[in-house]
């Protein structure tokens, strides 16, 4: 009785994506939260809810979400609340979260995704500030838990997004927007790896044209882009296979397992939590005033899409090369300190799109830790732009300064590749090359033009490839038009 | 308004509480009442009255966003009942 076909389903994809803010100290307590450290290092009293401890808000915490919110088209609450979110579990230790609940500081934007050649605008329905937990270890001690109170009280947002995106692919446009609004807006790494982005996923599938929901499950354990994106088309299969099947869908939150790539049930709805927020007591109401909006507006930067045009205007460049360099910025700022230390655009586009890219690609690191500085490769352009090495040396010169730390000058003396650009020498090459060959020499000058690329190529030859070939190509012509 | 047993028994299932049958019945009696008293409150109208999250009018409570020293881990793990040479020891909690 498979009377319904796939393409008469249609998903209907919601994301929450936290987002650890990039902050000196942590939400609540003046002690450091960095990624890495040594086991409970970090920690105040605070974070470990001793009695007779208060929060205290950091300010940045509301600066960045506020740029956050300004990013992203929400409107800023005059005034909102902090919320507790109330649990047990041993890697909270004050036995609840501080969160926010029903005044969101940020609510009701939208951002525009691109997507196979579509463009889509999703609704953001809400941002909102809370604090993280702990983490628990399970698998190091057979007989207990451990806990690590390091990452307690770290300032996170959580950007909920509207039921609007309807495949996986739309999932993984929007979630790669949202890394690079944090990154531009330099609020979070947006390194999901490190989960430093964490994305839930609430999916559930109707038929076309149905205007009701389906029932929905909620998502978690995607620890990378292509993970969401996997699981979620999981997801959307597996609902819709039970439904064709003659089941039902069950409100259920379910784990993405990355070795086996499915997902599998983690609660059910029953087994849902009872968190009875109400008003935290310990923090007054976040007052944004005028005066600090209109402050925190003019630290915007420019934001990718806005830099996407000028550089199409000002270094005149294609649409497509604008989007490969304004999608991570700081790959933009390396690109136009590049242009700016060398003062080649051209040159400088090549580069980096070209041996930049793959050398980041090759060794699957950041542009923050690419090998050569900016002065280094600036360097490189600019002993090509005065002619002194060929293109094919700057490609040598380059690889080479992967490996060594000398600078391309440097190695393009030990590696022998500087063009011999000295007139004596290049005039009697060029002489000897046309001796050498009466007959093509006749047929040039008979108005056999192509012939030159043969002239230029024996010069190249006879000096090992060292000589200069525009000037090779300047003496030809002088000795033979 | 009035407070089921069965409301009780969730309420301290949520808090981890383990409740003796009496207990529940004592509890349910003291909270209709602590209740029943609030209730009087119901006399006023309100409806002008904006919400008070916080008694106290405090404005510009932010510390600037920078780190002090943090308690030493010695100091950190001192007053935990079980712990490591690294971590906080808790009887395995099982998802």
């Amino acid at each position: 009785m498979n009377t319904i076909d796939h393409e008469d389903f249609e998903a209907v994809i919601g994301l929450e994506v936290h987002a650890q803010l990039l902050t000196q100290s942590k939400a609540f307590a003046p002690v450091a939260a960095q990624y890495g450290q040594a086991p409970n290092t970090q920690i105040s009293p605070l974070c470990l809810g001793y009695p007779g401890t208060l929060p205290l808000v950091n300010e940045n915490l509301i600066r960045y979400i506020i740029k956050m919110g300004l990013a992203t088209n929400c409107s800023i609450a005059p005034k909102s609340i902090f919320a507790r979110k109330n649990y047990f579990y041993p890697d909270l230790p004050k036995g609840y979260q501080i969160s926010q609940f029903e005044t969101p500081i940020c609510e009701g934007g939208h951002i525009d995704i691109e997507v196979e050649g579509y463009s889509k605008c999703i609704g953001i329905t809400r941002i909102h500030m809370e604090e993280d937990a702990g983490k628990s270890i399970h698998d190091q001690d057979p007989y207990n838990t451990l806990v690590d109170l390091n990452r307690a009280g770290t300032p996170l947002i959580e950007i909920v997004s509207e039921p609007d995106l309807r495949t996986p692919q739309e999932a993984y446009a929007y979630l790669s927007k949202i890394k690079q609004i944090v990154q531009y807006l330099e609020v979070c790494d947006g390194n999901m790896e490190e989960g430093s982005l964490r994305c839930d996923a609430n999916v559930s599938v109707r038929l076309r044209g149905s205007e009701k929901f389906g029932t929905r499950t909620e998502l978690k354990n995607m620890n990378s882009f292509r993970n969401v994106e996997k699981a979620i088309d999981f997801e959307i299969y597996r609902q819709i296979e039970l439904i064709e099947a003659g089941g039902e869908v069950v409100q259920q939150t379910r784990l993405w397992d990355t070795s086996k790539m499915e997902t599998r049930i983690m609660r059910s709805k029953e087994e849902a939590h009872d968190y009875r927020y109400f008003p935290e007591p310990d923090l007054p109401p976040i007052i944004v005033t005028n005066d600090l909006l209109d402050e925190i507006k003019e630290e915007l930067p420019e934001l990718a899409h806005i830099r996407q045009q000028r550089f199409i205007e000002q270094y005149q460049l294609s649409l497509v090369d604008a989007i490969t360099l304004t999608e991570n910025r700081y790959l933009a700022d390396f690109f136009e300190e590049l242009v700016l230390k060398s003062d080649q655009v051209k040159a400088s586009v090549n580069l980096v799109l070209s041996d930049v890219l793959r050398v980041l690609n090759e060794q699957s690191i950041a542009i923050h830790n690419f090998p050569l500085s900016v002065t280094r490769l600036a360097e490189l352009l600019n002993l090509r732009a005065s002619d002194k090495v060929s293109s094919t040396a700057q490609q040598t010169i380059f690889n080479a300064m992967l490996e060594q730390d000398s600078s391309a000058q440097e190695l393009a003396e030990t590696l022998n590749l500087l063009q011999v650009s000295d007139s004596n020498y290049m005039d009697g090459l060029v002489k000897q090359v046309i001796d050498a060959n009466p007959d093509e020499a006749a047929r040039y000058k008979e108005g056999k033009k192509q012939l030159m690329g043969f002239f230029v190529g024996q010069v190249m030859k006879a000096s090992k490839g060292k000589a200069n070939p525009k000037m090779a190509n300047e003496l030809v012509r002088k000795y033979l038009d | 308004m009035s407070v089921s047993k069965e409301e009780v028994q969730y309420v301290a299932g949520l808090a981890k509480l383990h409740l003796s049958e009496e207990e529940i019945s004592i509890l349910s009696r003291d909270m209709n009442a602590i209740l029943g008293y609030m209730e009087l409150l119901n006399n006023l109208d309100t409806s002008d009255v904006e919400p008070l999250e916080h008694v106290i009018e405090l404005s510009k409570t932010y510390r600037a966003d920078k780190a002090h020293e943090p308690l030493t881990h010695e100091k950190a793990l001192k007053n935990a009942p079980d712990a490591d040479s690294d971590y906080f020891r808790v009887p395995k909690v099982i998802e």
